[in-house]
């Protein structure tokens, strides 16, 4: 099992890079998918099918094809220089080299860290998560059990969101209001 | 109230006060009113005069306490520091506003007539009011700051006077100028004051004079105080080397010169080092360098006095002479000698001034009528007046004889006592022997150009001119009667402390002894007696017969031209017209540095440059350019924006990870 | 599954992330920029799942919720950039600095 996760790992990144370092939009958007596809492989392997699932078809299949549409509607020019000048390179990499060092400090200090102080002894969750134990086993009331009881709110408000979110994208799209 | 609360000291200075007020009122509202200003200007300083004799006959009465001392209101009170408005009537200013009020009334009897045609006529009056009261409190204060509200106000007036006719420039000058110099002087003042405060805690005379027994003899601390009263008194009464501003002074209205630069104002450093004998005797080498500047300040006016053509210039240089006198006196401790000649010297100069006075008005008069525009003052322009104004030139022979020291009148007995005193010095210290020679030769000086002034004004052929000489006429009687009051002081003057060998009690040394008890202690003059006081004596009168007769010979020898047909002085002559060409010297060594110093460096560089450009404009271009910095930030660019915001949780998690 | 996948998982949850901000910091396209916020969600999305997998189901639900937003988000995005597209004719973003004080 691990080859797979590693072949997956090793794919993410290397789909990661070339989205962010393709000129052309619609090639960056194609990468992009690859590296969701990667990451729904990697859901699979941490036992969550229904994740996988979902990102494949809301994010992969339905956000990503939004993407697409947006480029081809607006026929973006491909043949400008798409990278800034190299003050803003050095910038952007030294800001960034900060943020791996910090992450990297973070990921060797966090499965300990969290094995001492978040989980009190002998707790296999974190407080408000919920133990592998209550699980029925089936896979989606899994997910959507807890969305209505102890996330019942942030539930609704997403569902306002959303609604906001079409509304908006409505208005902002037209081209007479 | 304390003790003798029979005369309402307040008075005194209440009627000049009010007299002030309402001059001044007239001057500002009808100024034409010189009937009015007449009657309260003069009226006010009589009356004080009247309040001032009612107190020196309640402290001439038998058991009478030694002085009367007021307080009116509390001034400052600052931690050990407790100052009242308190005015002390003592043996010693009860005789200072006895001459102040007294020869300051006969003096505005005399502007009366002098300033008649004078459109600031009630202005005049005010001022002159105003100075009658400022002199008062200099002569009443019973500590250093009250006396310093006196001294100050009173160079105030003096500016104010100096400069009356400030419609001509040199006049507003020499006002100016006078000032000034005081202010040098007053730094002096101020500086002595602090020391007496810091040495002694108290800056009241009774209480300085109490604890000046505790002061260690020619300490640095005493000499320090003296150094610097002396230096106060330079400054007001004329001495080297601060003196210039008195000749120039004479730009003002020659009953002010009378009575400010002669018989008040300029004594008030005399007074003050009388007031502080106690100090002035625990300081040896200070009282020793005041005798000095003293008899080189006598000695330099004098020879300045010589050649001088204006009439009241050569009397200018006359007072700076016999105050030089003054100081030597006070200088080597004889502070009774000093008050002596202080008040028979403002008998006589004043009678020197007014009658010049008169003289002038005269003159004027005369040029006037045949518009010319010759200078009435100068003596050239003069001659033979004793035809015309014989009152005027009789009184003023008498104040000449006075000063030259001749037996009987006034100053003989005065100057004789300085010299005396000053000789018996000679046999403690050697160079009080060069002080006495240098006094003596003042005085043969003094006779001489006393002597030249009268024989070129009243004697001989007059120069004035045929048209004129119709109009020269004596001066009316509102003038010579104060004139005539005057001369009979200057004769008689030398009674209040007639020596014993004429048959007198020394009145004035008895008077003055509670207040010289602080240096009784330590010093006392043996008075020299018998062949060697006759001995002196007869010096000092060959002197002046024989400086009188120089004089007058020497005019009437030589014959005087009118000042558009003199030729041009040569020689030491030349130096001496030139009054040693020391206003020069000042101007250019001092005036000059000064205000090139205030010009380039002060305004220039720090004000305008430091002040202006660095600070104030330099910290608003500072943060103009921090503005400017933060501007930067403001791209509009969604790229930057994004750098500094991961940028910024970059941060925050490193903080976080800490 | 032992929890020794949960630290290679996490890095390349953290390397994701890495390259997503690098590449919103270098790319002047809008709309790849866009995409690179998306690669940062999802580099989170899989932090949570990791977590959830080790730790308790209730990062599964935050995924859900992460998703949902990332849809709306992605949307009403897009109509932004439409309606910038339309306005400046252009989405290169040196060029876009309205907001220049």
């Amino acid at each position: 099992m691990h080859i797979v996760f590693w072949i997956f790992f090793a794919s993410a990144v290397v789909s990661a890079a070339m989205c962010i370092l393709r000129r052309n939009p619609v090639s960056a958007a194609m990468w992009l998918v690859s590296t969701m596809f990667s990451l729904a492989g990697i859901f699979v392997i941490m036992d969550a099918p229904f994740l996988a699932a979902i990102q494949v078809l809301v994010y992969a299949g339905a956000v990503m094809v939004l993407f697409l549409f947006v480029i081809m509607l607006l026929n973006l020019d491909v043949t400008a220089s798409d990278v800034r000048g190299s003050l803003s390179i050095g910038g952007a990499v030294a800001v960034t080299g900060l943020l791996i060092v910090e992450l990297g400090a973070l990921w060797v200090y966090t499965p300990d860290r969290l094995a001492q102080e978040l989980l009190p002894a002998g707790a296999t969750t974190f407080p408000g998560g919920i133990p592998a134990d209550a699980m029925s086993g089936n896979i989606v009331l899994d997910v959507a059990k807890p969305l209505f009881d102890a996330y019942l709110i942030p539930f609704e408000a997403t569902s306002v969101l959303l609604l906001a979110a079409v509304v908006g994208a409505v208005v902002l799209a037209k081209r007479r209001i | 109230m304390s003790p003798g609360a029979g005369v309402p000291l307040w008075l005194l200075l209440l009627f000049p006060l009010a007299g002030f007020i309402i001059n001044t009122a007239i001057a500002f509202t009808r100024p034409s009113w010189k009937g009015l200003v007449s009657l309260v200007g003069p009226g006010a300083v009589l009356a004080a005069f009247a309040v001032a004799v009612a107190g020196f006959l309640q402290l001439q009465a038998p058991g009478a306490p030694d002085e009367l001392t007021i307080h009116l209101w509390k001034w400052i009170e600052a931690g050990d520091l407790k100052i009242d408005i308190a005015f002390r009537l003592d043996h010693l200013s009860s005789l200072m506003t006895l001459v102040v009020t007294g020869v300051g009334g006969l003096i505005h009897l005399f502007s009366i007539g002098y300033m008649k045609s004078d459109d600031g006529y009630a202005r005049y009056f005010a001022y002159l009011n105003l100075f009658i009261v400022f002199m008062l409190v200099l002569v009443l204060g019973s500590s250093m700051p009250v006396m310093f509200i006196g001294w100050e106000g009173v160079g105030l007036c003096s500016y104010l006077l100096i400069g009356f006719w400030y419609g001509v420039q040199a006049n507003a000058d020499a006002g100016k100028k006078a000032f000034i110099m005081n202010r040098i002087g007053d730094f002096g003042f101020l500086m002595a004051m602090f020391l007496t405060w810091h040495g002694l805690g108290t800056v009241d005379f009774a209480e300085i004079a109490e604890k000046s027994s505790q002061l260690v003899t020619n300490g640095p601390l005493v000499t320090a105080i003296a150094l610097f009263i002396a230096l106060g008194c330079a400054g007001k009464s004329a001495q080297i080397p601060l003196y210039t501003w008195l000749p120039d002074a004479m730009a003002g209205p020659t009953p002010v010169s009378a009575l400010i630069h002669a018989a008040t104002m300029v004594t008030a450093g005399v007074y003050l080092v009388v007031r502080s004998n106690g100090i002035f005797a625990h300081a040896p080498t200070a009282s020793l360098v005041v005798a000095a500047i003293g008899a080189a300040t006598a000695l330099f006016a004098g020879t300045i006095g010589l050649r001088q053509n204006d009439i009241k210039k050569v009397l200018a240089f006359s007072t700076v002479s016999q105050l030089g006198l003054m100081f030597l006196a006070v200088g080597s401790g004889a502070y009774v000698a000093g008050i002596f000649h202080l008040v028979t010297h403002a008998f006589f100069k004043a009678v020197l001034f007014l009658g010049a006075g008169s003289v002038i008005h005269a003159m004027h008069h005369a040029y006037h009528s045949t518009h010319s525009h010759a200078d009435a003052q100068d003596m050239r322009n003069m001659g033979g007046l004793r035809r015309w104004m014989p009152w005027t030139s009789a009184l003023m022979w008498i104040a000449t004889l006075a000063i030259a020291g001749i037996p009987v009148f006034a100053g003989f007995f005065s100057k004789d006592e300085i010299l005396a005193s000053v000789f018996s010095r000679g046999a403690g210290q050697a160079v009080f022997y060069l002080f006495w020679g240098l006094a003596s030769l003042t005085s043969l000086l003094t006779a001489i150009y006393m002597g030249r002034l009268m024989a070129m004004t009243f004697m001989g052929q007059n120069r004035t001119g045929e048209a004129e000489q119709a109009a020269l006429h004596e001066a009316p009687w509102v003038m010579t009667g104060p004139l005539a009051v005057l001369g009979l002081l200057s004769l008689a003057g030398g009674l209040i402390n007639l020596p014993h060998f004429a048959g007198g009690h020394a009145w004035l040394e008895h008077w003055l002894e509670p207040v010289l008890k602080p240096s009784h202690e330590l010093v006392q003059l043996t008075m020299p007696e018998g062949s060697t006081e006759f001995a002196l004596i007869g010096f000092a009168v060959l002197v002046g017969v024989v400086g009188l007769v120089w004089g007058v010979r020497a005019v009437q020898r030589a014959s005087i031209a009118t000042p558009e047909h003199a030729a041009p002085e040569t020689g030491f002559a030349r130096v001496l017209t030139g009054q040693y060409f020391i206003d020069a010297i000042y101007d250019r060594f001092i005036v000059r540095p000064v205000h090139w110093f205030a010009r380039t460096v002060l305004w220039k560089t720090i004000d305008q440059w430091l002040v202006d450009g660095v600070a104030v404009m330099g910290s608003a271009r500072l943060l103009q350019g921090f503005g400017w910095l933060g501007s930067r930030f403001q791209t509009g660019q969604l790229g930057l924006y994004l750098l500094l915001f991961v940028a910024g949780a970059v941060w925050v998690l490193g903080v976080v990870l800490q | 599954m032992a929890p020794d996948l949960l630290g290679p998982t996490l890095a390349l949850s953290g390397i994701l992330f890495s390259i997503g901000v690098l590449g919103a910091l270098l790319r002047r396209n809008a709309i790849i920029l866009f995409m690179c916020v998306e690669l940062m969600l999802n580099a989170v999305n899989l932090a949570f799942v990791v977590f959830a997998r080790y730790y308790g189901f209730g990062g599964h639900v935050l995924v859900f919720f992460v998703m949902t937003v990332a849809a709306a988000e992605a949307a009403v995005g897009l109509a932004i950039m439409l309606a910038l597209f339309r306005h400046n004719q252009t989405l290169d973003l040196q060029d876009i600095n309205l907001l220049h004080g």
